[in-house]
């Protein structure tokens, strides 16, 4: 490798990572708790059987899953100021994230419920507890534990995903790497660097993962095993 | 203190139970016996209101209630005065032994903390689980599972315990143990009803004896008459059955 590209690796790692420290992980922190929010929320709409939202839920689910993540992103960023809605770069990407990743997580979470025994619940009812109260003590901690790997699996692409968001003016820290790209003409050893941070991230992701779900099962007595 | 006229229910379109009575007085044991699919859990569920009843009147502590239209106030309010044991425990996973017991107390009955402790305690010591408090439910054997769900049963002071088959999920050498914790619960004067197999307990512990055929309560009677005077040919025949298996 010449001085010259060693040069420009160090010097535009800092802002690189910086850019993922600034840009990135809060783009994808706050996408993912509000996404959450949104799966639970569906999640729930659909096990209680709530009449009419429930339609409204399958609906916006379906959609969702059934179109790209880039082509939301042009749809909200480009297409929606045609309606006289324009949103800045940032809001738009959080929005269009969480949308989409709430769709995916609110169906892992509703499978997570739906694995807790009923008897759980009915066990709830005979101690004279209420449907929400069992629902929040019982069902929903239960389901956590269970939902924990795949949503965590969830953060992980949506780390990576969050590149896309430069398609639509977000400086995050794939687009500063395509300008420093851009400028010096070092494709392969610049999009190695970022690739590397992202790797980085994700591996600290997991790593976080698995004492997420040490902290779980002890909470569980051991691993959880269900007939 | 119970009484249940015309209980129906009815599971698409089949019929389960065709119009069973039943009635308790404060102290009484009653086993439910039957050969399966003759409706026993049924019988149970709907008298906790897990299942709704079709047709029914229920009348408890001298209060009349209409039991397929009780509203949910209603269920919750004569549950604070039930409790249920399910053949598959139904321990709450996510919790330790003592939290399965006071959870109920301090959620539901708003009990502060300290009291629904104490109060969970003296139930866990009672079938002999205080060492185990601090166990999750995958960590306690069937038994002692079982046992630990008839401490929360108990620790909310019912009027009356329904037992649904609590010993069939059982290792044998784990029957004992529970048994042994329920005949105390009938020495001290507790109300239950116990859906069982096991022929033993229902002749030694309770006091009255409800058969369950095909949606029908074939008879009801006094444990010692039920057993000792049994003239129904389909009674001796399902009992003789039983002996059979027993040796
Ligand atoms: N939720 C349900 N949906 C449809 N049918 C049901 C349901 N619950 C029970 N049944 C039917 O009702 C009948 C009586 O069942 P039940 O469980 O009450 O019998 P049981 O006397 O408790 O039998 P066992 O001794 O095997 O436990 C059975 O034929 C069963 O298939
Ligand atoms: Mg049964």
């Amino acid at each position: 490798m010449s001085e010259r590209v060693l040069d420009i690796l160090i010097s535009s790692f800092p802002r690189i990572l910086g850019q993922g420290l600034l840009v990135t992980i809060p783009l994808t922190v706050i996408s993912f708790a509000l996404a959450l929010i949104i799966a639970v929320a569906c999640a729930m709409v659909q096990i209680a059987d709530i009449k009419g939202l429930r339609q409204i839920v399958r609906f916006y689910i379906w959609i969702i899953r059934g179109t790209p993540l880039l082509v939301q992103l042009y749809l909200v960023y480009f297409g929606l100021p045609d309606l006289g809605l324009v949103l800045p770069a940032f809001p738009c990407a959080v929005a269009v994230f969480a949308l989409n990743e709430g769709a995916y997580c609110a169906e892992t979470v509703r499978a997570a419920i739906e694995a807790v025994p009923r008897g759980q619940m009915e066990a709830g009812y005979c101690v004279g507890m209420s449907y929400i109260q069992i629902m929040r003590r019982i069902v929903l901690p239960q389901a956590f534990r269970t939902a924990f790997p795949p949503l965590s699996n969830s953060l992980i692409s949506m780390v990576k995903d969050t590149s896309l968001a430069a398609n639509i003016t977000v400086t995050e820290m794939f687009m500063t790497t395509q300008r420093v790209a851009g400028r010096t003409y070092e494709h392969l050893a610049l999009y190695a660097e970022v690739a590397l941070i992202y790797l980085l991230f994700c591996t600290v992701i997991t790593w976080l993962q698995r004492l997420g779900e040490r902290k779980l099962n002890a909470m569980n007595g051991g691993n959880v095993i269900r007939a | 203190m119970l009484e249940v006229r015309g209980l129906k229910k009815s599971f698409e379109g089949h019929e389960i139970l065709k119009g069973v009575d039943l009635s308790l007085e404060k102290g009484d044991v009653l086993a439910v016996l039957g050969p399966s699919g003759g409706g026993k859990t049924t019988l149970l569920r709907c008298l906790n209101f897990l299942e709704r009843a079709d047709a029914g009147t229920m009348t408890f502590l001298g209060q009349e209630m209409d039991m397929p239209s009780l509203s949910r106030k209603d269920i919750a309010a004569y549950r604070r005065h039930t409790a249920f044991v399910f053949q598959s425990f139904n321990l709450f996973a996510n919790k330790t032994a003592l939290q399965n017991v006071t959870e109920g107390l301090i959620v539901a009955r708003k009990m502060a903390k300290r009291e629904a402790e104490e109060r969970a305690m003296a139930a866990l010591e009672r079938v002999g689980l205080a060492d185990k408090r601090a166990s999750y439910p995958n960590q306690l054997s069937g038994g002692q599972q079982q046992r630990v769900a008839i401490a929360r049963a108990v620790a909310g002071e019912p009027d009356v315990i329904f037992f649904d088959e609590p010993t069939s999920a059982l290792d044998p050498e784990l029957i004992g143990g529970v048994l042994d914790v329920m005949r105390d619960l009938a020495r001290d004067g507790m109300t239950m009803v116990v859906v069982t197999h096991e022929m033993s307990f229902a002749r030694s512990a309770s006091t009255h004896v409800l058969f369950m055929d095909e949606g029908v309560a074939l008879a009801s009677a006094p444990t010692g008459e039920f057993f000792k005077e049994q003239k129904l040919e389909r009674i001796q025949s399902f009992l003789r059955s039983l002996d059979r298996k027993d040796e």
